[in-house]
């Protein structure tokens, strides 16, 4: 069906009914618990767990299977942001021209980019992309923002004002981005005895593009241009001795991530109409990266759990402080609470990021495959051991 | 008129003359083997051939195209294939996409974005590489990663590779070096096997001078970057200019 | 003319900064073999020893001093730093004014532990591993120490003064005839730089073990044939490089008040400079280091500015772009270094 074998299919199954579920599956504790602080059911949130996995879906299909790992990919983001929010300055809140004209431009920009510097290969393209990155940022920040050429904004970032022009703004729209009337951040609320669950528009438009996304990352994957992405990464030499010419197909693999890091810039743009400069940083763009790794680099489903773990665990420990700390181990007598405590603090609330480098330093030196192997490996551990108790139960009788 | 012919090639790096004057001629449809002793430019003159370098001077004609400027995957385009010293294989990948892809190169050219089709859906492609998979005597091995194999089998993989592009002219560079003896044996047995059941002219560069007259129907030996002599194996064994460049290097057999 | 050479001389501070942390880069790139994504985190490191130094030498107890009233007619509070009890009031004061030059003390054994700290336990298991595997443990160790930093010394940028006999401007066209103010430090910074280059180069021209080490850089496996325990060297190089870093941040701090991240700002623009001097060149490190400091500066006069607004922040980046596309092997590159 749809193209996929099987074992595709199941994976797809999978992700579709985890995204469209996510509201209930993400609030799993009653709003008014102890426990609520770890329910990440809530529309802001949930955008962001799927924007960023539609963001690494795509940096995977560059990373994973031609192994150039790109330093600038928030470039391509940040392009699609701006892209969507002239849209909605030019012509309606509508988000479809946006988002459409978000993965063009992201496409077209990363064409340019991608030309250059796939002349070169390894660190030296890991470099290219980051000083591109950074010269995107630039021009961005404060060389196209001037008075006679305004086309970021600057530091304000870019955003829809009383007198744009808007020439398809119908009289009685809301000033906010929608669907065909949809509003992008019209809620609806359940509530379920204690528990309450929200259903946003928005989320819902964000993971039907994620599942088409991820759909379109499997048919990649199982191509034959996907094989041949894979093979350039494994041989280089062969490739082009068997008559293949590899620049094109990397030039193609770096436009389709740049596209979908467009699509989901141009998404962010559609949750909150505005965008800035510091999402084209080239610590954005380390930040896709990380995910991807830590999800497993060249696995379908990697970079979306990557995505989503890292969001889910920023939100968290951003939340926790050292209230929160002592009323979890106030069980501890109170010199060792208060050293415990202290020992945690450097990684909570604002030390978010000193976890975020320790945990990927230990990814790449002892899980460079990621998650991804971690429950393979985790997965392979249960079913020897299982299998040792199956052949003890099957030996025993026989003595 | 050779499927291949090299005129006046030279090729300098800095100081040193690698190449001087080089002609040669390979007819369509044998087997030529080019022979030296260390330094005599063999890999050289055929990194002139495949593109990897350029000549200073002279041409190089495949079936009277000039091969000079293009990039190797264009010559590949044109109809020859290499084999490597050591084996260049997809080492990552499957053994059968291993030989699905040259099936690929040949059908669809040097770049085609196919993007969305599930590449085990092109019938073709997927009869054509199993049918060379069991010429090459590896169709169980399908689904081995690449890298898992013994060299033997990677050589004949490569090979394999080469010969599912249907290549006009196939180079090997040295395809017994640092081989087993039954492994060599089994190489000559196939490379021989190659050019009676198929319509291929095969150019083989070789140190083993057993490899070398089980094999070659002409051989030209080199030596400090020019052709000493070109002529049939017989009567090259007794050749005295032959026993001058080697020089006990290696035994004439 | 006296512009022209203003803005040369404008351009020396950052290109020094630029060339010491691109001579460090290259350094463990040519020996080792690895990128390290660290190395912005190593001159930051420094920048943060002088900023410790100076807080240090400036604690203080208080003692109250009864002759005389604060403005809420309370007795006055002194504040008085240890170093001026110990050495006496005015050794000591010149001890805490003088604490920046007196960080480079401090700074050489701090950044040759934290480089072996850095070498033997972690970037030593990546030798056999992929480019982009060590790029991406070192940018993994990049973010926790610029947070470990942050945790430490907080978001801001911190001041630190150079002494005040060098906080100066004097005037380097006098002697020329015509005028040429320029801030004293920078000529500090500029002349330091370059002792610490010429040492560098004077190291590995003159001794044995930069012999071996610029043997090894060209040719690692023979180096290693001939029964040279080239890993210990390279660990040693490694500490040099790190140290050279430091050094750089220590002596940069008056310049620019240090922040937690200022080595990854470093950073990517130094990659820059590798990679337009030519990677595992140094000479080329250091000169491309220079000329883009020197470029930076021209770019960011007010005519550039006017011209094209923004023109200062993206030209080395254009820079690069186009000698890459021009000259792939960078001004000085070396041929088969990182090709393929």
């Amino acid at each position: 069906m749809l193209g996929l074998n099987k074992n595709d299919l199941t994976l797809l199954a999978i992700v579709a009914v985890l995204t469209l579920f996510a509201p209930f599956i993400l609030n799993p504790f009653p709003a008014d618990s102890a426990m609520a602080q770890f329910n990440a059911g809530y529309p802001d949130l949930m955008q962001r767990f799927i924007i960023f996995g539609i963001f690494a879906i795509g940096f995977n299909i560059l990373f994973g299977l031609t192994g150039y790992l790109s330093f600038g990919h928030a470039a391509f983001l940040g392009v699609g942001s701006y892209a969507s929010v002239w849209m909605f300055k030019l012509l309606s809140y509508n988000v479809v021209p946006a988002i459409l004209l978000a993965v063009i431009v992201a496409g077209l920009f990363s064409v340019l980019i991608g030309y250059v510097s796939l002349r070169r290969s390894g660190i030296y393209f890991s470099i290219l992309t980051l000083a591109f990155a950074q010269m995107s940022f630039a021009l961005a920040y404060s060389v196209l923002s001037n008075p006679r050429f305004n086309l970021t904004n600057g530091e304000t970032g870019l955003q829809v004002y009383k007198n744009d022009p808007q020439i398809f703004h119908g009289e009685n729209m809301q000033d906010f981005p929608h669907f065909f009337g949809i509003y992008m951040n019209s809620t609806h609320t359940m509530n379920v005895g204690a528990w309450s669950f929200d259903f946003n528009a928005g989320y819902y438009l964000c993971a039907i593009v994620m599942i088409l996304a991820f759909y379109l990352s499997i048919r990649i994957f199982r191509s034959p241009f996907g094989m041949m992405l894979r093979a350039i990464k494994s041989n280089q030499t062969r490739m082009s001795y068997t008559g293949l010419n590899p620049r094109p197909h990397t030039l193609a693999a770096f436009v389709i991530s740049g596209m979908y890091a467009g699509l989901a810039g141009g998404l962010m743009a559609a949750m909150d109409p505005l965008a800035g400069a510091e999402r084209m940083q080239w610590t954005a763009s380390g930040e896709v990266v990380l995910m991807t790794i830590l999800g497993g680099t060249g696995t379908l489903i990697g970079p979306v759990l990557g995505a989503g773990f890292i969001k889910y665990f920023e939100n968290i420990f951003s939340k926790i402080n050292d209230t929160i700390l002592h009323q979890w181990f106030a069980f501890l007598p109170d010199g060792i609470e208060d050293f415990v405590v202290f020992i945690i603090h450097p990684f909570i609330g604002k030390g978010w990021h000193l976890t975020l480098g320790i945990l990927f330093m230990l990814v790449v030196v002892f899980l460079p495959g990621g998650l991804v192997e971690g429950g393979q490996r985790i997965g392979k551990w249960i079913k020897s051991r299982g299998k040792s108790d199956d052949s003890t139960a099957s030996t025993e009788p026989a003595e | 008129m050779g499927i291949l012919e090299v005129k006046d090639v030279n090729k300098r790096f800095g100081g040193l003359q690698a190449l001087g004057d080089v002609n040669l001629s390979v007819a369509e449809n044998s087997v030529h083997a080019i022979i030296g002793p260390n330094g005599a430019g063999k890999s050289t003159l055929l990194n002139c051939l495949v593109g990897k370098l350029i000549p200073d001077t002279g041409s190089v004609m495949f079936d009277g195209q000039s091969v000079l400027g293009r990039s190797p995957h264009e010559i590949n385009q044109m109809g020859i294939s290499r084999v490597f010293q050591t084996p260049e294989i997809f080492g990552d990948l499957s053994v059968m996409e291993n030989m699905m892809i040259p099936c690929f190169a040949s059908r669809d050219g040097s770049f085609r974005l196919h993007a969305v089709e599930n590449m085990m859906n092109e019938k073709d492609i997927v009869e054509k590489a199993e049918a060379m998979l069991e010429d090459m005597n590896m169709i169980d091995k399908r689904h081995m990663h690449a890298n898992s194999m013994s060299r033997g089998d990677k050589r004949r993989m490569e090979i394999g590779m080469c010969l599912a592009q249907e290549p006009r002219l196939l180079l090997l560079d040295e395809p017994t070096a640092g081989m087993a003896r039954a492994d060599t044996n089994n190489t000559i047995d196939l490379l021989k096997q190659i050019s009676d059941e198929r319509d291929i002219t095969i150019a083989i560069i070789e140190h083993d001078m057993h490899v070398v007259f089980s094999l070659a129907q002409r051989i030209t030996v080199l030596a400090q970057g020019t052709p000493l002599v070109e002529d049939t194996p017989e009567n090259i064994k007794g050749h005295p200019k032959v026993r001058e460049a080697y020089l006990g290097e290696t035994q004439v057999a | 003319m006296d512009a022209l050479i203003l803005q040369i001389l404008n351009g020396l501070d950052k290109g020094s900064a630029y060339a010491l942390i691109a001579l460090g880069l290259t350094l463990i790139f040519g020996t080792l073999g690895v990128v390290n994504f660290a190395h912005g985190a190593l001159f930051m490191i420094g920048a943060f020893c002088a900023v410790s130094l100076s807080k240090l030498l400036q604690f203080s107890y208080v003692t109250i001093d009864e002759t005389q009233k604060d403005f809420l007619g309370n007795p006055l509070k002194v504040e008085t730093p240890y170093i001026e009890s110990w050495f006496g009031p005015e050794l000591g004061a010149s001890i805490i004014d003088w604490s920046v030059p007196l960080s480079i003390l401090l700074a050489i054994p701090v950044m040759i532990l934290v480089g072996l700290i850095m070498e033997r336990g972690l970037i030593k298991h990546f030798y056999k591993r992929e480019h982009a595997d060590q790029i991406l443990v070192t940018f993994g160790l990049a973010i926790v120490l610029q947070e470990i930093v942050k945790y430490y010394f907080g978001a801001n940028p911190i001041q630190t003064p150079p002494p005040d006999a060098l906080m100066g401007v004097s005037n380097l066209g006098a002697w020329f005839g015509f005028d040429l103010p320029y801030p004293n430090w920078r000529i500090v910074y500029f002349c330091f730089s370059a002792l610490v280059i010429t040492g560098v180069f004077a190291f590995l021209q003159f001794t044995t073990f930069g012999m071996v080490v610029r043997a090894g850089m060209a040719d690692r496996e023979t180096v290693g044939l001939l029964g040279i325990d080239i890993d210990k060297r390279f660990t040693v190089m490694f500490a040099i490089a790190a140290c050279v870093a430091g050094l750089a941040g220590v002596m940069y701090a008056p310049i620019n008040p240090p922040n937690y991240h200022m080595g990854m700002d470093f950073l990517v623009l130094s990659f820059v400079v590798v990679v337009v001097g030519g990677m595992g060149s140094l000479p080329g490190a250091v000169l491309a280091g220079f000329l883009l400091g020197i470029l930076e500066s021209f770019a960011s006069t007010t005519w550039a500015t006017t011209t094209l607004p923004g023109i200062n922040q993206i030209i080395i980046y254009l820079v690069a772009i186009i000698v890459l596309l021009t000259r792939p092997r960078g001004l000085m590159g070396r041929k088969g270094v990182m090709e393929e």
